[in-house]
């Protein structure tokens, strides 16, 4: 029987925050996710959503359960898992062009190895000319593009995405998934994506998991079936819908029981 | 800049300038009309005619020892000033960056610091005097001390309030604990570093003078003191705006270089 290893593999992850008061952040986290799958992880505020991809990252250590990357035990945080975070988290004094080449400049590489790809990836998401801006000249929509250049750039096995489009408006957030979408269908890269945004994860992803409130669990797998390539348009798609509304029902279940619990 | 903006700008720095030019008349009106004891108060033009035999006169030690002195004078104080701070810098920086990034040297090192903090430069002089006599290093010393407290606080403020996601990003595309301190820490914390330069800038012209009334027989601080013992108290006079004038312009000066090296704040969005 011949397997591919899951990109990411998780059993029993627990996170438990230590203090005067206890606080269990993830509990029971079973999750696995294939190689070049795009996986959303859905939830409310606060259900640990961004912890569980800490997690995968190295930035946090569970307190319980199991952790494979690539079929391996999880290593210090490095450029095989690439993250977009939600206020993108650029050097403020670096420009566009430095901040995008920023890991290869790190670790040593030379110029010659990675500009012309640097340039490739700036145009491709849309930030040609803004080169030598830094990110303060910048609009939120454009500080994201420059996240997502820079991880592209280092051409991760996975890439870690935190709510990247959570503070956009929503004509940029459109924008933005439509870019996503363009780029990931020519790379078919492992994707983690948090987000709260219901159309956002089942437009998007493979298979959309929906985490339950504090403390966090995965609730149910939802796989969704819709043709690749996608665009913007098949929001309105009646498969989109039926699955927008089981989701939906689910999230108010979920709502209705937390509030039973307080 | 547009001309509107240019106006404004005009104006408000002639505003600026109505009260200061206005006491300057009064009192200059007063000493002509010796209503001040020209000993204690000489008028304005007094004072900038000393200053003048004091900057450019012909020297010679018979009436007034201070003629031809002024440049020499300033010098010694800036050369002493600049020694200091760039001790207080040399130390001060690299030391509160560590403070601020490693729990470990903020637990060990910041209590000795704020513990010596609070003895004031002026507390240390009898020491400083013994221990290097009466020559530069004691007032080097002063300086570098006075200017290290500012200097070291606010860099480690500065290297304390990096993001942490700001970290994490270094750390994912494969940093260092070292490409961590030197290319995220550190700029991080070269806003505060400048602020801490500056405050530290204005201790070390009032720990030069200090220094040099007590502890060195040369600079604006000696001269104070010894014009002062010969009643010439118009070359005080002089010799205190000579002591403002060089902190305002190395206060400019180190607004100059902190614009150039934090460009990427002062731009305007665009």
């Amino acid at each position: 029987m011949t397997t591919t290893a899951n990109a990411v593999e998780m059993s029993g992850i627990e996170k438990i925050y230590a203090g005067r008061h206890p606080v269990t952040a993830l509990t029971g986290v079973d999750l696995a996710v294939g190689d070049g799958e795009f996986v959303a992880l859905l939830g409310p505020s606060g259900c640990g959503k961004s912890t569980l991809l800490n997690i995968v990252a190295g930035f946090e250590q569970p307190t319980a359960g199991s952790l494979r990357i690539d079929g391996g035990p999880p290593r210090r945080p490095g450029p095989d898992r690439a993250v977009v975070f939600q206020e993108s988290a650029l050097f403020p004094w670096l420009t566009v062009r430095d901040n995008v080449t920023f890991g290869p400049r790190i670790q040593r590489h030379k110029r010659g190895s990675f500009e012309q790809e640097a340039q490739r990836i700036i145009q491709l998401v849309g930030l040609s000319g803004f080169e030598n801006h830094y990110p303060d000249q910048l609009s939120g929509g454009m500080k994201q593009r420059v996240g997502i250049a820079r991880c592209l750039l280092m051409q991760p096995k996975l890439f870690l995405m935190d709510e990247p489009f959570g503070a956009l408006d929503a004509q940029t957030r459109l924008q933005m998934q439509e870019l996503l979408l363009h780029v990931w269908e020519t790379l078919k890269r492992t994707v983690i994506f948090i987000t709260h945004d219901i159309d956002e994860a089942i437009l998007l992803a493979d298979t959309v998991y929906v985490m339950s409130a504090r403390p966090g669990r995965i609730r149910s797998r939802n796989p969704v079936d819709l043709p690749r390539p996608r665009d913007v348009d098949m929001l309105t798609d009646s498969t989109f819908n039926a699955l927008r509304r089981d989701i939906l029902r689910q999230i108010r279940e979920e709502a209705g029981k937390s509030g039973a619990t307080h | 800049m547009t001309l509107d903006g240019l106006n404004a700008r005009l104006r408000t720095f002639l505003q600026g300038l109505a009260l200061p030019v206005v006491l300057l008349l009064l009192w200059e009106w007063a000493g002509r009309a010796e209503l001040l004891p020209a000993g204690i108060l000489p008028a304005p033009s007094t004072v900038l005619k000393t200053w003048e035999e004091w900057a450019f006169g012909s020297g010679g030690f018979g009436l007034n020892p201070y003629s031809g002195t002024w440049f020499d004078t300033v010098l010694f104080s800036a050369r002493r000033v600049v020694q200091g701070f760039f001790w207080a810098c040399v130390a001060g920086v690299p030391l509160g960056i560590w403070i601020g990034w490693s729990a470990l040297a903020a637990r060990s090192i910041d209590p000795l610091i704020q513990g010596l903090r609070p003895i004031p430069i002026t507390a240390w002089l009898p020491f400083s005097i013994a221990l290097f006599g009466i020559r530069d290093m004691g007032a080097v010393f002063l300086i570098a001390l006075g200017a290290f407290y500012p200097i070291l606080i606010n860099a480690t403020h500065g290297a304390r309030d990096v993001g942490r996601n700001l970290i994490r990003a270094a750390q994912m595309m494969g940093a260092s604990d070292r490409d961590l301190v030197l290319r995220v820490v550190f700029p991080n914390a070269l806003p505060a570093i400048f602020t801490g330069m500056r405050l530290g800038l204005g201790v070390a012209w009032t720990a030069v003078i200090v220094a040099e009334i007590v502890a060195v027989k040369s600079g604006l601080g000696y001269v104070l003191w010894d014009a002062y013992y010969v009643g010439r108290m118009d070359v005080v006079l002089a010799d205190m705006v000579s002591i403002g004038l060089a902190g305002f312009l190395s206060d400019r000066l180190m607004l100059v270089v902190q614009a150039r090296v934090l460009h990427w704040r002062t731009l305007s969005r665009g």
